[in-house]
């Protein structure tokens, strides 16, 4: 892999210089799990070639010293031997239960985002992967990484089935329309990486492709100031808010008929009919898509739903403004007191 | 050697006498013509497939086009080909034979189920002549429901119908097992084969059901919009794929458990030996229907599913894993003192043991969760389950139908020719999928019409394995029909085998035994025993 190449975008970025007749046979290394998952693949893969030989060469033993002699030759009746059925029951059971815990544990590392990691919101659509930085920066079937930095990537679809696979960082996860699905990663090495989708998602499937370009810090910052300015998704997201009409009901003081949001994001809020939920990415967005599915305690059942209304792009940026609003939560999820006398004016 | 006077071949002629037959062996023959052509159906569209990848580009045809022929050859072979073919040929022809019965328990549901099967198998021919499906055969929502332009509803009703095809012979199976065994076959004097297609029935009847609950939710949501699986619809896509993976991966049972039945048959027949652990054998094929309902949810390790769901399926999957080795070891272990003699279908088992055995260790790699994340859909889960469909089933199914062919057609065949097909097979079978386990691991996402260029010299060794196994495959369909038409008589046991399917005539008389047997011992008992033979 050659150096970054920062700013470039396009296919000018894929690997596609190698001769076709070279004979990889193993893939680049280049995020902090990628060693992981190699050691557990290579520990099966000595598993797999030891008994595979065994019974190999125990057929080919059998088969030579025990080959028939005459025509009427029959063998030696041997019914069983509990003690070998242990032995061959046993063994590989621990066998298998050793790499069943030894593979929950790498999962269990993959899948735990470490606290600080840099949040990339990304959409997938046949056939494109849409990506938005923190700090306003889009781009299209790449994606600009820092290396030695936690990476944690918000996934959303706008329509099938996708999913993001980076096998040189050996992540992968489905893209799922209706819900968020996220995985982080820790790049390791500066360098251009494939990105596929690796879930069936039609005509152009093996077309949803592109480029992971890791850099180094330095050149990552360098790439985010080099881009033209955009609102950040929370800025995009506040916008949104306003011309959406939000800000009416979420007004934030005692008279919102909608829970004010400061600070909500992160803490529980009680439901009504009981029951508690942690407010996050996965309960804002069910409750702009489906607003009466889990009501917040003490208000009515007023808001409309905006499925169809709002891109999956515009969910993730009014998700990004919530985040960000700081304020005395958990408090300004309380309802604004008395019965809901006032009846509900038509919403806009 | 003269064929017995009168026998199932020559017992009636003409297309009534085959198409209104209640004879469990001429309705075996009707599967075994109508599985060969949706066979030769599936591999030709896996044989564009492989020349499509020949170059990095998707330069033989659209995307469209390759979409619709994996999707087609995954639906032809899995549906119409390998669920149907040890049960419905091989086991309905010798299920009676071996539990000394003249038919199944119900003739003329065993002939309605192969109508069934037709049946649907016309639907989904009629879906790929109008222009074929393109969703893959995992039907995945919500573009099976909401953006395939294809075909899928005709291709859904198809397996919907052929679902019932399978149902109903399993019960058949179970009725038969339980009901009739001749006096003295008991439990445990039946023959392996036997066995397995029990567990194998257990799944078709407890299975099935779902799969076809499944096809008629999508069927619902794509005509009526009723909103299940589609989130803009109110459905949830993940739903699907824990309802069709309820079902097909314990499909993948159906397919391999009778191979593994036949693979017990074959080592002991080409031993001279009776099987090494019967109880285990028998018990691990319960186990494998039983635990293997249970392991679903390692197709969802990285589709959002719960991390907790995720552990509880991840270690039934190591478990399920546990009576397939119990098996790989007892059948070595009976080799060991036989006396061995390396026939085509000795051959056929022994890839069996081979590639099932990598087969099924690599199916290990995938149920490790944290290797998961990184193989779920490459081409190494591609490699790993054509290793157990192909090397497994296909190669258990070949053996068998080498093994019984004697005694189904009543005459032999070309065994040099056999030996040869036997080392194409394995052959080409390898060098076919051993490179797509490297290409997987490297990253190359499965049902990829174009891929980057530094994996063609793994997809052309891949094409190139794959001629060789077109040969291979192709080499039987002449020796088996020129045995059929010209091939020496054969005697009634011409491998000297020991088991109530070698006492009767090759080919056998239509009501199988003309005295109902009395059984007293187990099948493949070589020795002089103390006991005596089949009264």
């Amino acid at each position: 892999m050659g150096p970054p190449r920062a700013t470039e975008p396009g296919p000018g970025a894929e690997p596609r210089l190698e001769m076709s007749t070279n004979l990889p046979l193993f893939p680049q290394q280049a995020s902090s799990q990628a060693g992981q998952v190699d050691a557990i693949y290579f520990f099966m893969v000595a598993v797999t070639a030891f008994f595979g030989l065994l019974i190999a060469t125990l057929i080919v033993i059998f088969s030579v010293k025990y080959r028939r002699r005459s025509d009427d030759e029959v063998g030696v009746a041997i019914h069983g031997s509990l003690a070998l059925e242990l032995l061959w029951t046993i063994i590989p059971f621990f066998i298998a239960m050793g790499m069943f815990a030894w593979g929950a544990k790498v999962f269990f590392d993959l899948y735990r985002v470490p606290a600080g990691a840099m949040e990339i919101f990304v959409v997938g659509k046949q056939w494109m992967w849409k990506v938005q930085h923190a700090s306003g920066q889009r781009e299209i079937n790449e994606l600009h990484v820092p290396i030695g930095r936690p990476v944690k990537l918000i996934m959303g679809s706008e329509d099938v089935l996708h999913s993001y696979y980076i096998p040189a960082f050996r992540v992968k996860a489905d893209v799922i329309p209706g819900r968020y699905n996220t995985m982080w990663f820790k790049a390791t090495r500066p360098g251009t990486y494939h990105l596929f989708c690796a879930e069936y998602c039609g005509t152009k499937h093996s077309g949803m492709i592109g480029s992971v370009i890791a850099m180094e810090p330095a050149d990552y910052q360098a790439w985010l100031d080099g881009g033209k300015s955009e609102d950040t998704p929370a800025a995009a997201g506040e916008r949104l808010f306003t011309s959406l009409a939000c800000i009416t009901c979420h007004s934030g003081d005692a008279s919102g008929r909608g829970p004010a949001l400061a600070g909500i994001y992160g803490h529980e809020v009680e439901l009504q009919g009981g029951g508690k939920v942690v407010v996050d990415d996965a309960y804002l967005r069910e409750s702009i898509v489906n607003p009466q599915a889990k009501l917040v305690n003490g208000f009515p059942p007023l808001m409309p739903t905006f499925q169809g209304m709002v891109s999956e792009e515009q969910l993730l940026q009014l998700i990004a403004y919530v985040k960000s609003l700081k304020g005395p939560a958990p408090g300004g999820a309380q309802p604004p007191g008395g019965p809901q006398s006032a009846p509900a004016p038509e919403k806009k | 050697m003269d064929a017995p006077a009168l026998n199932y071949l020559n017992n009636g002629h003409g297309a009534a006498s085959w198409l209104l037959t209640r004879d469990h062996k001429r309705i075996a023959l009707l599967y075994l013509v109508s599985i060969t052509v949706f066979f030769v159906i599936g591999g030709a569209f896996a044989t564009l497939v492989r020349l499509e990848l020949l170059t990095p580009a998707g330069d033989l045809m659209s995307s469209d086009t390759y979409n619709k022929m994996f999707t087609m050859h995954g639906v032809v072979m899995v549906f119409f080909f390998l669920i149907p073919s040890i049960p419905a040929v091989l086991g309905n022809f010798l299920i009676p034979i071996m539990i000394g019965a003249k038919d199944l328990a119900f003739p003329r549901i065993n002939l309605l189920s192969w109508y069934i099967y037709i049946l649907g198998g016309a639907f989904t021919l009629v879906a790929a002549l109008s222009g074929g499906v393109d969703t893959g055969w995992t039907f995945y929502t919500p573009y099976s429901t909401a953006a395939a332009n294809s075909h899928v509803m005709t291709a859904a009703i198809g397996i919907f119908i052929t679902g019932f095809s399978s149902i109903l012979t399993g019960l058949n199976f179970i009725v038969t097992i339980h009901r009739m065994r001749a006096p003295g076959m008991t439990w445990f004097r039946l023959p392996l084969f036997v066995w397995a297609h029990y567990a194998t029935s257990l799944i078709m009847i407890l299975g099935t059901p779902v799969i076809a609950i499944t096809v008629l939710l999508v069927a619902a949501e794509r005509a009526l919009h009723l909103g299940i699986f589609d989130p803009a619809l109110g459905g949830d896509p993940v739903l699907f794929q824990h309802l069709f993976w309820f079902y097909s991966h314990p499909a993948v049972y159906i397919m391999i458990l009778p191979a593994m039945g036949v693979i017990s048959e074959i080592v002991q027949a080409f031993s001279r030996k009776n099987i090494f652990g019967y109880s285990f054998i028998a018990f691990s094929s319960i186990a494998i229907a039983v635990i293997g309902f249970f392991v679903w949810g390692h197709h969802l390790f990285v589709a959002g599913q719960s991390t907790y769901a995720g552990l509880l399926f991840s270690i039934l999957s190591f478990m399920v894993a546990i009576p397939s080795a119990i098996k790989v070891f007892n059948w070595t272990a009976t080799i060991y003192k036989g006396s061995v003699q390396l026939d085509s279908p000795m051959l056929y088992a022994f890839g069996f043991l081979g590639l099932f055995t990598i087969g099924g260790l690599t199916g290990l790699f995938l149920g490790a969760m944290g290797l998961d994340i990184h193989v779920h859909d490459t081409y190494f889960v591609v490699a790993h389950f054509h290793y157990i469909m192909v090397g497994g089933a296909i190669m258990g199914y070949l053996g068998g139908l080498h093994y019984w062919w004697p005694k189904i057609s009543g005459r032999l065949y070309s065994e040099p020719w056999a030996k040869f097909s036997a080392l194409m097979v394995f052959v080409g079978f390898n060098l076919t999928f051993f490179p797509q386990f490297i290409a997987g691991y490297l990253g190359m996402p499965r049902r990829y019409h174009a891929y980057p260029p530094e994996f063609q010299v793994l997809n052309v060794l891949s094409s190139a394995g794959a001629s060789i196994l077109a040969v291979g495959y192709i080499i039987p369909i002449v020796y088996f029909g020129y045995s059929l038409l010209a091939g020496e008589r054969s005697a009634n046991d011409p491998w000297g085998a020991r088991g109530l399917e070698w006492e009767i005539p090759s080919p056998p008389p239509t009501e199988n035994f003309t005295v109902s047997p009395i059984v007293t011992h187990g099948t493949h008992q070589y020795e002089p025993s103390k006991e005596v033979g089949i009264a």
